[in-house]
């Protein structure tokens, strides 16, 4: 479970207004799709449900709790990128996630529980096409593949809430469609709410159940940043993605 | 034809290119050499060939008539010795302080001023300290290196922390990472590569301190013998050695680059 309220939320830095007054109620197992002009606070809306940011003003509460103040495994965040770790071989990175709730003092597993880890982490790389790359290090994957990885490595650990900052916005037009597949398996086979930042207005309505768009109400042409940005579209999206029949590979993820 | 800067040497020929002022250099000696000594056989600026020999045989094959020893050797190990003992020592601060200040803000609060205080003191300056202080053994000769060396190293391994993209160690957060797996799982491996390249660019000052502290107060070492003889003008000793502080400094930066490539392969491509 986890639904996301917000209520009366500012954010602000110094004079500057970012966000204001945005009000909002996402429900359970939600895609949310997020589009809004350069600067306008979308980053940072989503700095804020990660954790790493706190509002100025208002409330912001998953499952009527508010957002703790640090980032935490419910949470997963897949960035734009440099969010892979560059000495870990693909392997390695995704099973990463489990080493940390399997060995406090470590951060590795050894004999049957690595094996065990191992096999996890193995099924979702076939899932994402990237086993026969298991034993290379990012630096040797092309933008597609390190994205993909980037994204089954934060859903390995089964957050509630995954959040997407433009994750497709530095690869090629071409490879988008793949990713489109795999996230949304992904998202039907891990039962999470996804906010999903991105600048490709068609990839928003493909994707979401649910389209936000931010932008300012108001201008002050003498003063641009007096006024922050709120949600001025609110659109729900009435594909029928909840019973979309589930592809072989994603039962085989749910276990 | 093309452009300079897009011409580049086969391997061979980028050998003999390295190779080059090697040669020029050793063929200016001998040509000196040789004229010198035309002049006035009992030149010792330049000494011939010969000499070298000579020299080498009597310090490096055979034992010393007063001490027993075969001195050359002796030299090396006592300042190879040095100067080990105090990388280790400097390596060991460099990676545990460096990761301290680049991981966790208090600290960095609290030692990051006081650490680049400390690498801006001149460690020559403060010799007489240390040999007040800890004596005229090894223990200040060892501290003379490692205060001229660590400082820097743990800045350097520091900043490389501070380097880190934010979106990995918030990544790692959102994997379930403690400050504790945040820096031995994500951090720590990433440094090692960059302490293995501070060593090698302190390595230099490593020696000079070293060489420094023997020629002070040693009884033996690669430093004390070319200040020994020094007072007899003894170029047919101090050029082989400076040619063997070289080879070994050389050596030692190689093995380092080496152990990079093949312990840290992920680092190499960039
Ligand atoms: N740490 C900060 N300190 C001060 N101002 C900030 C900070 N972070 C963001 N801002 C400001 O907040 C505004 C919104 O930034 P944000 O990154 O959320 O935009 P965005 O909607 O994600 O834009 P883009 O589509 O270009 O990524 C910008 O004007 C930016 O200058
Ligand atoms: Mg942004």
């Amino acid at each position: 479970m986890a639904c996301v309220t917000v209520k009366h939320l500012w954010k602000e830095y110094g004079d500057q207004v970012v966000l204001e007054n945005l009000n909002l109620h996402v429900a359970d197992r939600e895609f949310v799709t997020i589009i809004g002009a350069s600067g306008c606070g979308k980053t940072t809306f989503l700095r804020m449900l990660l954790g790493v940011e706190q509002p100025t003003k208002g409330q912001l509460l998953i499952d009527g709790q508010p957002v703790p103040a640090e980032p935490g495994p419910d949470r997963g965040i897949v960035f734009q990128r440099y969010s892979l770790f560059p000495h870990l071989s693909v392997l390695d990175n995704l099973m990463l996630g489990l080493e940390f709730s399997g060995s406090r003092w470590l951060g590795k597993l050894f004999g049957a529980r690595r094996r065990e880890a191992a096999e996890k982490a193995e099924s979702l790389l076939e899932a994402i096409g990237l086993h026969t790359a298991r034993d290379k290090y990012p630096s040797q994957l092309s933008g597609g593949m390190q994205q993909r990885l980037s994204i089954a490595q934060s859903v390995i650990r089964e957050p509630k809430i995954l959040l997407l900052d433009e994750p497709f916005g530095a690869l090629d037009p071409g490879i988008t469609a793949d990713m489109h597949e795999i996230i949304l398996r992904l998202w039907q086979a891990n039962r999470m709410t996804i906010f999903m930042i991105t600048h490709d207005l068609k990839e928003s309505f493909q994707l979401g159940t649910r389209l936000l768009v931010f932008d300012k109400r108001r201008h002050d042409p003498h003063a641009p940043e007096r006024y922050g940005a709120t949600v001025t579209y609110d659109i729900p999206l009435n594909r029928k993605k909840h019973s979309a029949p589930t592809p072989p590979l994603t039962a085989e993820l749910v276990r | 034809m093309p452009r300079l800067v897009n011409l580049y040497p086969s391997r061979g020929s980028a050998l003999a290119l390295g190779a080059l002022p090697f040669l020029i250099l050793i063929a200016a000696y001998l040509f000196g050499s040789a004229a010198r000594l035309a002049e006035n056989p009992d030149d010792k600026l330049l000494p011939a060939p010969s000499a070298f020999v000579d020299t080498l045989k009597s310090y490096a094959v055979e034992e010393d008539r007063r001490s027993g020893e075969v001195l050359w050797w002796l030299d090396t190990g006592a300042s190879m010795k040095r100067l080990l003992i105090a990388l280790a020592i400097s390596a060991f601060i460099g990676i545990v302080g460096g990761l301290a200040i680049g991981a966790l803000p208090v600290v960095r609060s609290l030692l990051g001023p006081f650490v680049a205080a400390l690498a801006m003191i001149p460690p020559l300056a403060i010799l007489p300290i240390l040999f007040i202080v800890l004596g005229l053994g090894e223990v200040a000769k060892i501290a003379l290196i490692v205060f001229g060396v660590a400082p820097c190293i743990v800045r350097d391994v520091s900043l490389r922390a501070g380097e880190l993209p934010k979106e990995q160690l918030i990544k790692a957060q959102t994997l379930g990472a403690s400050s504790w797996l945040l820096s031995t799982r994500v951090i720590l491996p990433q440094l090692w590569p960059r302490l293995i390249d501070a060593l090698r660019l302190t390595l230099g000052s490593a020696w000079l301190f070293l060489i420094a502290a023997e020629a002070i107060a040693s009884t033996e070492g690669l430093g004390y013998r070319i200040f020994l003889v020094r007072r007899y003008m003894a170029m047919d000793v101090i050029l082989p050695y400076v040619i063997w502080i070289t080879l070994l400094a050389y050596t030692m930066d190689w093995l380092l680059r080496l152990a990079r490539a093949r312990f840290f392969p992920w680092a190499e491509s960039r």
